[in-house]
C-alpha cells in the first residue's frame, strides 16, 4: 500500500501538540517513538502484560492495541509526566521506592499509572478491591507484594490516613 | 506497527454503513481488543479495517420508550459495570463483564466487539443469551432487531449483514422485570483469564418468594455459541427452590451443553463444573431475588 | 554505622520510578534494520530448500538470508564461565540458523528489513521446504532404542549421565522390616517469564563488533558471540543496560550471535532482534522439566536406611546448559536428608522441544518438589508428623561435604522450620484442619530445600572490581556482576561503603552499565553468587584504594598510615577521632596537586574458592474446594538463612519473587506441548499461567541470620533459594486437605479433577453411562 498518514492531535502530559502519524502505528508506537516517551514499555504487544498501560482521559489503557489515530482529541499521561516541574517525585513514584516495589523496573510505569487512575478516585478501597483493580499488569520479580503495600499505602496517605503492615 | 492495508475511520453510523458498502472485504474494528491481536498474530495481517470506534453516539446506557435496557454497542466493559441502570436492572450483566480479562481490557473491550466476534467464551455473552436479549443492527435500509440466540450462527460467525453494523444491545423489559441473576465464570486464575467455562443464571420468584415462577440459564463454553439450557429450566420453572432442586436443575445440564475436549480443558471436566457451576449460581440467584434454598 | 544490614532504598529507585531508566530498546539508534526470525513450524526434520524470492520482492525487505548462508560454525550457549580444559567446555551444538530442525520455533532463517511490517511480511512470505522425520517429546522415550535421533554424536539421545554411590544399597535394602516409600514425581517445562523480552541490536565499529544486549552475562557473551561469527573474542564489545528480568533466561546465550553476524551482512549496518513474547516462550529457554523416581527405605523408628533417586531431565533440542542442571538437583539428595547408602543417577535427554537452560533455582525446584513430596510421603507411611520426620533426618549442623568444602556451621533447618511453623501456628493447624469435611477442607503443608552459592568448585569462581576516587569524595564502582532487577548494584553500593568508610551508600557511583571493553571483567548474574562473590573482590579492592588514599594523605597530613583511617567520608586519626581533612579535599588536593598529580583508583580480581550452604524452608496453606476443583492458597510463608542481610528490605523482595515463582510453579504454569505435532500450544501470557496479583496471597518472607564464615560480609546466596520449596509446600498442604497424594506438577485444577476422580472424591455419574 502507500504510506497512509494521519495529523492526530492530542494533549500529551498536558501539552498540547499535533504530529502525522502513520495510521499502522499503534499509541505505543506513537508515544515512543514520535513523543521519546519510553517509559511505555512493550512486553506482550497484545494487551496481556500491562507494561504499556497509560492514562487516557484518565482511564488506563493499553497503549500496544490502542491505534494512535484513536488519540485524536484525547488527553493521554505516560509516567514521564509525573514528576514535578522541579524533577520532584509524586507521593505514588515515593512510595514504589521506598516501599522496594521496584526491583528490574520494566513493569513499574504501567503499574504507577494504573495506580494513579486508582488513587484519583478518592476513594479507600478494600484489599480485595485493590489488588482487582491492579490486576491488569503482570510482575515476574515483586511477587506483587511491595506494589500492593505501596498503592495501599499512599491510597490511606491521601485520604489523611496511615496503616501499618 | 500494525499490518494493514487501510483504515477507514467512520465518525458516525452512517459514515460506517457507507465504508462498508464501499469496503466490502474490511474488517470492523470496535475496541481492537480481539481484532488487532489477529492482525498481530498474522491472522488478518494485511486486510483493510473500518474503524468505529470515535463514533461516540454508540456509547452509554438508556432506558428506551419500552422501558428496555439500550446498550450502546461500543460501551466499554468498565462502563457498563459502572452504569447505575445496569446496577439497578441488571446487574449480573455488570459482574459478568466485570470479570473480563483485565481492568485495561475492560476499558478498551466493548459489549459490541465481545459479541459481534461470535466465540462462545465472551463473558458477556451468557448472562445476555440468559436475558433473552435482542441485538440491535442499523443497515442501509434501517434498523434490524434479532434475539441474541439468532445473531449467533455458529463459532465465529454472527448474522451481521455486509452493510450493517451492530449499534445496541437491549435487555426486553419483561427480561429483567423483578429478575435477578447470578454469574460464575470458571478460570485456571483470577485475573486475565478467558472463561473455561461460564454460567449465567437468573430467576423471578413468586409474591411470597416460594416458587420459581421463571429460571434462564446459558452458558459459555459449553458449545461453539453460548447456549440455553432447556432441560435445566424446565426442571426448575414453578418448582420450590430447593437444595434438592438445586441438585436436580444442576444435573439436567448434562443433557443440555455439549462441551467439546480440547487442550484447554477436557469435556469431563467442563461438564463436571458445568453442573457444580449450576448449582452455585442457582443457589446464590435465589438468594438475591429474596428466597431461600429450603 | 554500619552500612549494611540496612533496608536503604535502591540506588537505581528514582530513575526506575521516574521512567527514564533506560533499557536496550530505549537505546535503540534510528535507522535500525529490524531482523526477523523464521521459525520452523515442525518439530523435527531437514530443511530442503527455503524460497526467498517472495519475500525479497517486498517493498523494504534489505535482505533474507537462510541455514544455507550460515558459517558452519557450531557454538555452545551455557552462561558458564570458559574453561582452559577442553573436557569442561560446554557442548558446542548450535548454529546460527539451523538445516537440521530440532523443535518446533527452531531457527531456519531471518528477513532483515526496514521496518517491521515488511520484515514481519517478509517471514510470513518465506516457503520453506522439509523433510520430515519423527519427533519425540518425553525424555524416557527419547532414550529407547529407536527413539529419532536429535544429535549424531549423543546415541539414545543420552547428553550425559552421571552416578553417584554411597554405602550399599543392595545390601542395605535386604534388612527385614524395612517400609518401602517409592514414587514418580514429573514437573513441567515452564518459562522465565521476565517482562521484558530478550532483544539485543549489533553494528559494527572500527572494524569490531558491538552488541548491545538484554543479558544477564555481558563477558560471557563476549565470547560466545566471537566462537559464533569465528573471530577473536576482542572483536566483539558488549554492552549490557538495564534489563527487564532474567532469571536464568539470559544467562544464555540468546540471540546475539544472530544478531551479530546479521550485522556483518549488511555491511555493519546497525541491525535489530527483538524477541516477541510468543519467540520468548519457544525460541529462548524453559527450565528442564525433570522426573524423578525415588525409592526410599525407612526403618520403623524413622530412621532413612537407603535411597535411590533416578532423575530423567529433559534438555529440549540443545544443550544449553545441559547436564549442570540435574546434576546440581541429584546432589543435593545426598546432602539434604543424609543418609547412609545411597544410589544417585541423572540422566540429560535430548528431545524436540525448546531448548531448556538456566532458570531460577538451577534444578532445585525441581529437586525440592520430588524429594519433599517422597519424605512427606515416608512420614506419612510411617505414621509420624513430617515436620518430626524432617527434623529427625534432615541435615545436621556439622555436616561437611567434601566435593564443596561446605560445613553447615549452624543448625540451620532447624532454626528455619521453627520459625516457620511458629509463624503460620503450624501445629494448631495441622489439628484443627483434621477434622475438617465436606466440600471446603483446609489444609497445611510444607518443604525445606537445599541449596549453596556460586559454582566452585565445579566452575571458575572469579570477580573483577574497579573502583575511582571522585574529586567529590564519592567513589565510582564498576564490576561485571551485573544488576537485573535483583538490586544488585544497591548491594555493592552498601559494602563498598562499609569497605571504604564512606559516609553513605549513595556515596557509591554503581556504574550500572557493563561495557565489555571497559568494565573489569565479571561473570555475571547467575548461581545467587553475585553478592557473595563481589563481597569478596570487594573488600580486596576497598583495601587497595584505602591504602593508596591513605598513603597520599600521609603526604598531605604527616601522620603515619598505620594511625590513620577512613571514617564517614573523612580521613581521621584513630586514636583521638580527629578529622584530618575529608575524602573530597584530599581527591582535590591529589589529582590537582602540580608536584604529584594523582587520580587514585584500584582494581583487583579476587578468585573465590569457597562455597557456601544456604538453606531454608516454606510452609503454606491451602483451602481446597473439592468440587469445584479449585485450590486456593491463604497463606504462605518462606524462611531462609542466606547469611546476613546486606539490605533486609531488598532480600525480602527477593524471597517475594521467588516465592511468586514458585506457587506459579506448584499450581499454574506449564508449557504444553501438542502430543500430534509437537507445537508449543500455550507460548503466550494468556495461555501461560503466570500468576496475577489476584492468585497470591500475602507473601510473608523471614529471615535467619546466621553469619556465613567465608564471606567478608557474612552473606551467601539469595536469588534463587526463595524458588525453591513453594510448590512442594503447597502439594504437602493439599495432601493434608484432601488425603490426595499429587506427585505431579502444576496442581492446576485438570489434575485435581482427574485425581479427584480417582480418590473417589468427586462422583460423576453421568460419566459412567456415556461410558
Amino acid at each position: 500500500m502507500s504510506a497512509q498518514y494521519k495529523l492526530v492531535h492530542c494533549t500529551v502530559n498536558g501539552k498540547a501538540v499535533e504530529k502525522m502519524v502513520d495510521v499502522r502505528a499503534s499509541l505505543t508506537d506513537m508515544l515512543r517513538n514520535e513523543y521519546h516517551l519510553t517509559s511505555v514499555k512493550k512486553g506482550c504487544e497484545v494487551g496481556e502484560c500491562g507494561a504499556c498501560n497509560v492514562l487516557i482521559d484518565g482511564e488506563a489503557f493499553n497503549s500496544c492495541i490502542y491505534l494512535a489515530v484513536w488519540a485524536e482529541g484525547k488527553s493521554i499521561q505516560t509516567l514521564e509526566g509525573l514528576l514535578s516541574p522541579e524533577g520532584e517525585l509524586s507521593d505514588i513514584q515515593q512510595a514504589f521506592v521506598d516501599e522496594t516495589a521496584i526491583q528490574c523496573g520494566f513493569c513499574t510505569p504501567g503499574f504507577i499509572m494504573t495506580a494513579v487512575e486508582i488513587l484519583n478516585t478518592n476513594k479507600l478501597y478494600t484489599d480485595e478491591e485493590l489488588r482487582k483493580l491492579l490486576s491488569g499488569h503482570l510482575c515476574r520479580c515483586t511477587g506483587y507484594e511491595n506494589i500492593f503495600r505501596a498503592v495501599k499505602k499512599t491510597m490511606y496517605r491521601r485520604q489523611g490516613k496511615t496503616i501499618d503492615f | 506497527m500494525y499490518d494493514m492495508k487501510a483504515l477507514y475511520e467512520a465518525q458516525s453510523v452512517e459514515d460506517a454503513i457507507r465504508l462498508r458498502v464501499e469496503h466490502p472485504e474490511a474488517q470492523i474494528i470496535a475496541g481492537g481488543s480481539d481484532v488487532l491481536v489477529q492482525m498481530r498474530e498474522g491472522r488478518r495481517a494485511g486486510k483493510e479495517l473500518i474503524s468505529i470506534y470515535m463514533i461516540d453516539a454508540l456509547r452509554g446506557v438508556t432506558m428506551d420508550a419500552e422501558e428496555n435496557l439500550r446498550i450502546g454497542s461500543l460501551t466499554s466493559f468498565s462502563h457498563i459495570t459502572r452504569d447505575p441502570l445496569i446496577q439497578k436492572y441488571c446487574n449480573v450483566l455488570g459482574e459478568a463483564v466485570d470479570q473480563v480479562g483485565s481492568p485495561q481490557i475492560r476499558n478498551i473491550g466493548t459489549i459490541g466487539g465481545n459479541t459481534c466476534n461470535g466465540v462462545t467464551s465472551a463473558d458477556s455473552a451468557s448472562t445476555l443469551h440468559a436475558w433473552e436479549a435482542i441485538v440491535e443492527l442499523t443497515g442501509k435500509d434501517g434498523v434490524r432487531r434479532v434475539p441474541i440466540k439468532d445473531f449467533y450462527i455458529k463459532a465465529g460467525q454472527v448474522d451481521i449483514k455486509p452493510d450493517e453494523i451492530q449499534t445496541a444491545i437491549l435487555i426486553p423489559k419483561a427480561s429483567y422485570e423483578n429478575t435477578f441473576g447470578h454469574y460464575i465464570k470458571y478460570g485456571l486464575r483470577n485475573a486475565m483469564e478467558i472463561a473455561t467455562l461460564g454460567c449465567s443464571v437468573n430467576v423471578r420468584l413468586s409474591a411470597d418468594k416460594k416458587t420459581i415462577e421463571r429460571c434462564r440459564i446459558a452458558y459459555g463454553v459449553a458449545g461453539p455459541v453460548p447456549m440455553r439450557c432447556p432441560s435445566a429450566e424446565a426442571v426448575a420453572n414453578g418448582a420450590q427452590p430447593s437444595k434438592e432442586l438445586s441438585e436436580k436443575f444442576a444435573r439436567a445440564v448434562i443433557d443440555d451443553i455439549n462441551p467439546r475436549d480440547s487442550w484447554r480443558a477436557s469435556k469431563a471436566f467442563r461438564q463436571h463444573i458445568a453442573v457444580e457451576m449450576a448449582k452455585r449460581a442457582l443457589t446464590r440467584a435465589v438468594e438475591l431475588a429474596g428466597g431461600e434454598m429450603a | 554505622m554500619s552500612k549494611v544490614g540496612k533496608s536503604e532504598v535502591r540506588v537505581d529507585g528514582f530513575d526506575k520510578a521516574s521512567g527514564r531508566t533506560k533499557y536496550y530498546e530505549d537505546r535503540m539508534p534510528a535507522g535500525a534494520l529490524y531482523v526477523r526470525i523464521k521459525h520452523a513450524d515442525i518439530a523435527h526434520g531437514m530443511v530442503k530448500s527455503v524460497d526467498t524470492s517472495a519475500a525479497e520482492a517486498i517493498d523494504g525487505v534489505v535482505k533474507v538470508l537462510t541455514c544455507f548462508d550460515v558459517p558452519d560454525i557450531p557454538f555452545p550457549t551455557a552462561g558458564h564461565p570458559w574453561s582452559m580444559d577442553p573436557g569442561h567446555q560446554d557442548v558446542a551444538d548450535r548454529h546460527l540458523l539451523n538445516r537440521h530442525v530440532r523443535y518446533w520455533g527452531d531457527d531456519v532463517a531471518v528477513v532483515i528489513a526496514e521496518n517491521d511490517v515488511a520484515a514481519n511480511q517478509g517471514v510470513r512470505a518465506l516457503k520453506v521446504e522439509y523433510e520430515e522425520l519423527p519427533f519425540v517429546l518425553d525424555v524416557q522415550k527419547a532414550m529407547e532404542d529407536g527413539a529419532p535421533q536429535l544429535h549424531e554424536r549423543f546415541p539414545n539421545n543420552i547428553l550425559k549421565h552421571t552416578d553417584m554411590r554411597k554405602g550399599d544399597y543392595q545390601k542395605a535394602i535386604e534388612e527385614p522390616g524395612l517400609i518401602k516409600v517409592e514414587g514418580w514425581y514429573d514437573t513441567p517445562t515452564v518459562q522465565h517469564c521476565h517482562i521484558e523480552n530478550h532483544g539485543c541490536y549489533a553494528y559494527e565499529e572500527n572494524g569490531r563488533i558491538v552488541v548491545v544486549t538484554s543479558t544477564q552475562i555481558p563477558h560471557i557473551i563476549r565470547r560466545a558471540v566471537g566462537q559464533a561469527l569465528g573471530r577473536p573474542w576482542a572483536d566483539i564489545e558488549i554492552i549490557k543496560p538495564y534489563i527487564g528480568g532474567g532469571f536464568g533466561n539470559k544467562q544464555d546465550v540468546l540471540y546475539e550471535p544472530l544478531c551479530a553476524w546479521c550485522s556483518t551482512q549488511v555491511g555493519g549496518r546497525c541491525v535489530r532482534i527483538d524477541c516477541s513474547r510468543e519467540e520468548t516462550f519457544v525460541s529462548n529457554r524453559v527450565r528442564h522439566a525433570i522426573r524423578f523416581h525415588i525409592v526410599t527405605w525407612l526403618k520403623k523408628d524413622g530412621t532413612i536406611q537407603a535411597r535411590k533417586v533416578e532423575c530423567f531431565s529433559n534438555q529440549g533440542a540443545y544443550a544449553s546448559h545441559g547436564h549442570s542442571i540435574v546434576a546440581k538437583a541429584m546432589g543435593s539428595f545426598p546432602q539434604h536428608y543424609p543418609c547412609e547408602n545411597m544410589e544417585c543417577d541423572a540422566w540429560t535427554v535430548f528431545t524436540n522441544r525448546p531448548a531448556a537452560g538456566a532458570m531460577r533455582g538451577y534444578g532445585m525446584p525441581q529437586a525440592s518438589f520430588a524429594d519433599e513430596c517422597n519424605i512427606e510421603d515416608c512420614a506419612k507411611a510411617l505414621g509420624m508428623e513430617s515436620y518430626e520426620f524432617r527434623k529427625k533426618n534432615i541435615m545436621p549442623q556439622g555436616f561437611h561435604d567434601a566435593f564443596s568444602g561446605n560445613t553447615n556451621y549452624y543448625d540451620t533447618y532447624r532454626e528455619c522450620m521453627a520459625k516457620g511453623a511458629e509463624y503460620i501456628d503450624y501445629a494448631r493447624k495441622k489439628k484443627e484442619y483434621a477434622n475438617d469435611t465436606g466440600d471446603i477442607r483446609r489444609g497445611i503443608g510444607m518443604a525445606t530445600f537445599w541449596y549453596n552459592t556460586a559454582v566452585y568448585p565445579i566452575s571458575l569462581e572469579t570477580s573483577s572490581n574497579r573502583m575511582l576516587l571522585n574529586l567529590d569524595g564519592t567513589v565510582t564502582f564498576q564490576c561485571g556482576e551485573t544488576e537485573i532487577g535483583q538490586g544488585a548494584d544497591t548491594a555493592y553500593a552498601q559494602m563498598v561503603a562499609e569497605a571504604l568508610g564512606l559516609a553513605s551508600y549513595r556515596d557509591v557511583r554503581v556504574k550500572s552499565c557493563q561495557d565489555t571493553d571497559i568494565t573489569p571483567t565479571g561473570l555475571g548474574a547467575y548461581a545467587s553468587r553475585q553478592t557473595y562473590v563481589a563481597g569478596f573482590s570487594i573488600r580486596q579492592t576497598a583495601d587497595l584504594l584505602k591504602e593508596k588514599i591513605l598513603k597520599y594523605a600521609n603526604e598531605l597530613t604527616r601522620q603515619s598510615v598505620a594511625c590513620m583511617d577512613i571514617v564517614d567520608g573523612n580521613i581521621v586519626r584513630k586514636e583521638d577521632g580527629v578529622v584530618l581533612m575529608s575524602l573530597s579535599e584530599l581527591a582535590m588536593t591529589a589529582q590537582y596537586n602540580p608536584v604529584h598529580s594523582e587520580h587514585i583508583t584500584a582494581e583487583s580480581t579476587y578468585t573465590i574458592r569457597n562455597n557456601a550452604y544456604s538453606f531454608g524452608c516454606t510452609f503454606a496453606e491451602v483451602e481446597v474446594d473439592i468440587p469445584m476443583c479449585k485450590v486456593t492458597l491463604k497463606n504462605i510463608v518462606n524462611v531462609h538463612d542466606c547469611g546476613k542481610l546486606i539490605n533486609p528490605a531488598l532480600a525480602a523482595a527477593q524471597v517475594h519473587g521467588g516465592m511468586s515463582m514458585a506457587i506459579g510453579f506448584g499450581l499454574s504454569e506449564q508449557l504444553i506441548f501438542d502430543e500430534k505435532t509437537g507445537k508449543p500450544l500455550n507460548g503466550n501470557l494468556l495461555d501461560y499461567k503466570l500468576s496475577t496479583f489476584m492468585d497470591h496471597p500475602h507473601l510473608e518472607a523471614e529471615f535467619i541470620e546466621n553469619a556465613e564464615p567465608t564471606s567478608p560480609f557474612g552473606t551467601k546466596a539469595l536469588g534463587e533459594p526463595p524458588a525453591c520449596s513453594g510448590a512442594p509446600a503447597i502439594r504437602n498442604a493439599i495432601l493434608d486437605a484432601t488425603g490426595v497424594a499429587i506427585d505431579h506438577n502444576p496442581i492446576n485444577p485438570h489434575v485435581l479433577f482427574a485425581e479427584f476422580s480417582k480418590a473417589g472424591l468427586i462422583h460423576d455419574d453421568w460419566r459412567e453411562e456415556e461410558k
